[in-house]
């Protein structure tokens, strides 16, 4: 019986909440699975493991692994957010909230940092390289010097400057009793004209109607080839569809894929290197192109593993795939994608 | 004013159609319909076996009815958001196949076998169930709504997006089955000195949120079934968190932990995202519930009048986060007179109510508008009242009267009046 419960019985206090008896399901949680899963970190610093980082190695393994998102000054790529910038904008029309000027706590964004980024490779930073790249990102908020270093030790002393930008929630006070009671029903106002018109904005998606959507169907269907490699194994495929999920965040494949931070990827396998048009690859990559690099088997799967090292200056910002069966998945993957 | 030329060819064709139709009583027709007075070959043949569909789809006719991505608010699909399309349903069960998806590192995949689900932090026995674990436990179903707290966010400015679909489709409502998070705490022997749960889930966002733990013993679900079948792998498959009436953020999916804590965390969905800046920069944090809210979905942008002046049936949908829907008046002069609806069913805790006005048409344009109220006696605000109070920074939280300007054709415009 837990102490609380000892507590209640003596009292004899058992009305509201009542504790049922427990029924004696799942199993201990054993204290390995605990440290596994339980990342998350407290305003206070609670939850930081030990480790270090300073703003210039931040800085390496920020354009390495988020500048292609957040770009090189974590200023944000396209619609990818910004992270630094938007000093005293919180008060003007279209406020530009970022970690410098709006998040409140700096654990935020360690333990967001730490727990799901880079997007697609969640949960492969070390501690000393979330506090690196926590680090450069203060720095690029101008909140600290070039010597900056952040550690466990030290980091529940730092105040964001919008920690008092937040209150709780007044909605029963400053709204609630402007709005209760009997509305009026008969003569509300004297005019109503239109002060906004959504067609002159124009931005709605169009759609197709059920009628176009069938026609579409009976096209594409009579249109689908025969398959003409009848040698790619399906588990492969299906296989390589999974590892491709580590790609996704930047890259695209498939109908109307487009490029992104990455180019889009149909029918990239045997076509020459640097071939899409419209994305801007990276001069060391166009160097390889003018040499007449093709992407096939062989030049994937060196490029695959270790992308940085196989083209130095890409600006594909990833690791690399360490296992073969990986590459040769994802490979096989690809090849489903052939240019339309 | 411009004109602005129709993009849909099947108002026009419906128009023609429906311009017959203009008297009282039933119209009278020249010539007789062939789709009576021929053999149809649905009337002579055979229909699809009972296997042709194990799982069925929608007839094709229905292609349609599919949720909708908005490209542009978005960097990619996998961090996004699409629509239910509210305009083409009725009642106030959401079919799962075209509930609004939002996620924030995409639709994952876990097998039931692989589920596992940890309770630990101030608790007297850290905890790890599986799926069939979770199925031991005494379990409840309930129709609770689900509203993402940026739906009608982009309405802020002004009016955007044409169609009710884009403008409150991030909404849904079905029955779920699930375990109390209650009976789980007390399972673990939840220590009662904290005050908060931190709950996350599987996915690489984990999209961690703090919940009190008034909340957490009142009725939050772990739910695993919706609409009688498993969860969607887009909804949470196979367990997610239901957190009746509060902003659709905290009901996280492919849920994996829930932790006992004596504080919040302050995680970045409850610091960075879902607060609401006002007019002074200064942030609400903690704008949990989700406030009395309505809207027309038929007439509307996606839905016009085909059928030209006569009976006309308005319908819509009401809820609320602070409890159930007493009344939804609709104005069809943009506000400046009112008629109260008719609720399809009393109004339920939590869940979507279905309203309907009957009416007659005559052929005019309308600023059709729906106003909730809820049973704490909140009046759903104008626009312009909730921009007196908050300003003009928000995103979400926008419960705002929505009006649709029907014009004499039948055709539905979102706009903004005074």
């Amino acid at each position: 019986m837990s102490k609380f419960l000892k507590i209640m019985a003596t009292l004899g206090v058992l009305a509201t909440p009542a504790m049922s008896e427990p029924l004696g399901l799942g199993r201990t949680a054993l204290p390995e699975e605990i440290a596994a899963w339980n990342l998350d970190v407290s305003p206070d610093g609670t939850g930081l493991p030990p480790g270090s980082g300073d703003v210039l190695t931040g800085e390496e393994v920020f354009a390495g692994k988020c500048a292609s998102c957040h770009g090189d000054f974590a200023e944000g790529v396209d619609n990818w957010p910004k992270l630094a910038g938007g000093w005293d904008t919180l008060a003007r029309k279209d406020p530009v909230k970022t970690v410098g000027s709006y998040w409140p706590y700096l654990s935020t964004t360690w333990d967001y940092v730490n727990r799901s980024m880079p997007f697609g490779n969640a949960q492969s930073l070390d501690p000393d390289e979330v506090y690196a790249i926590v680090a450069y990102i203060l720095y690029s908020n101008d909140l600290v010097d070039d010597d900056f270093v952040l550690s466990d030790q030290d980091f529940a002393e730092f105040e964001m400057p919008n920690a008092d930008g937040f209150i709780v929630d007044d909605r029963m006070e400053t709204e609630f009793p402007k709005w209760v009671g009997e509305p009026c029903m008969k003569d509300c106002k004297d005019s109503v004209k239109v002060t906004m018109r959504a067609m002159v904005l124009d931005v709605t998606p169009e759609e197709a109607s059920a009628e176009t959507a069938e026609i579409v169907v009976a096209e594409a269907e009579e249109l689908v080839p025969e398959p003409e490699v009848a040698s790619v194994d399906p588990d492969l495929v299906a296989a390589g569809e999974k590892v491709f999920g580590k790609c996704k965040a930047c890259h695209q494949v498939g109908d109307g894929a487009k490029n992104r931070s990455g180019p889009m990827l149909n029918g990239v396998f045997g076509r020459e290197a640097g071939a899409v048009d419209g994305f801007k690859y990276s001069n060391p990559l166009m160097a390889q192109a003018e040499e007449g690099l093709v992407w096939n088997d062989e030049t994937l799967t060196g490029f695959l593993a270790a992308p940085r090292s196989y083209i130095k200056g890409t600006k594909m910002s990833f690791a690399g795939l360490k296992k073969d069966e990986d590459i040769e998945a994802v490979i096989a993957y690809l090849t489903t994608f052939p240019d339309p | 004013m411009t004109e602005v030329t129709s993009r849909r060819a099947f108002l026009a064709q419906g128009l023609v159609t429906g311009a017959a139709v203009t008297i009282a009583g039933a119209a009278r027709s020249e010539t007789p319909d062939p789709l009576i007075t021929q053999v149809q070959p649905w009337a002579q043949g055979l229909g699809d076996g009972v296997d042709a569909s194990p799982y069925g789809l929608p007839i094709e006719y229905e292609a349609d009815v599919i949720r909708r991505n908005v490209e542009w608010l978005t960097a990619d699909t996998i961090s996004s958001v699409n629509f239910t399309p509210i305009h083409a349903l009725d009642g106030t069960i959401t079919p799962q196949g075209c509930a609004f998806e939002r996620h924030h590192s995409g639709a994952i995949e876990i097998k039931k076998e692989d589920y596992r689900l940890m309770i630990n932090g101030m608790v007297e026995r850290p905890l790890v169930f599986t799926y069939a674990d979770l199925e031991r436990f005494p379990r409840e179903n309930h129709v609770y709504f689900c509203e993402c707290a940026a739906n009608t966010g982009m309405e802020w400015a002004g009016a955007q997006l044409n169609g009710a679909q884009f403008t409150h489709g991030m909404i849904h409502n079905m029955e779920y089955t699930g375990v109390p998070l209650r009976t789980l705490l007390e399972e673990a022997g939840y220590d009662t000195t904290g005050k908060w749960v931190f709950i996350e889930g599987a996915d690489a966002s984990s999209n961690g949120r703090s919940i009190p733990m008034e909340k957490a013993l009142d009725d939050v679900l772990v739910a695993f079934k919706a609409n009688g079948e498993a969860l969607r792998k887009e909804h949470g498959y196979p367990v997610r968190l239901v957190v009746p009436g509060w902003e659709g953020n905290m009901w996280i999916k492919w849920i994996r932990r829930i932790e006992v804590m004596d504080g919040p965390v302050e995680s970045r969905e409850e610091t960075s995202k879902y607060t609401d800046t006002l007019a002074d920069g200064i942030s609400r944090k903690w704008t949990w519930a989700m406030d009395a809210k309505s809207v027309v979905t038929s007439p509307s942008p996606q839905a016009p009048i085909t059928h030209g002046k006569g009976p006309l049936v308005i319908s819509g949908l009401a809820w609320s986060g602070r409890g159930a829907i007493k009344r939804v008046d609709v104005s069809k002069d943009g506000g400046k007179t009112w008629e109260t609806s008719r609720l399809a069913k009393p109004g339920e805790k939590m869940a979507l109510t279905r309203f309907y006005l009957d009416t007659d048409w005559d052929g005019e344009e309308m600023f059709l508008q729906s106003r909730a109220i809820d049973e704490t006696g909140y009046v759903q605000p104008t626009k312009t009242q909730l921009r007196e109070v908050r300003g003009e920074n928000s995103v979400y939280h926008n419960n705002c009267i929505q009006t649709w300007w029907v014009r004499p054709n039948g055709e539905a415009e979102n706009v903004e009046v005074s």
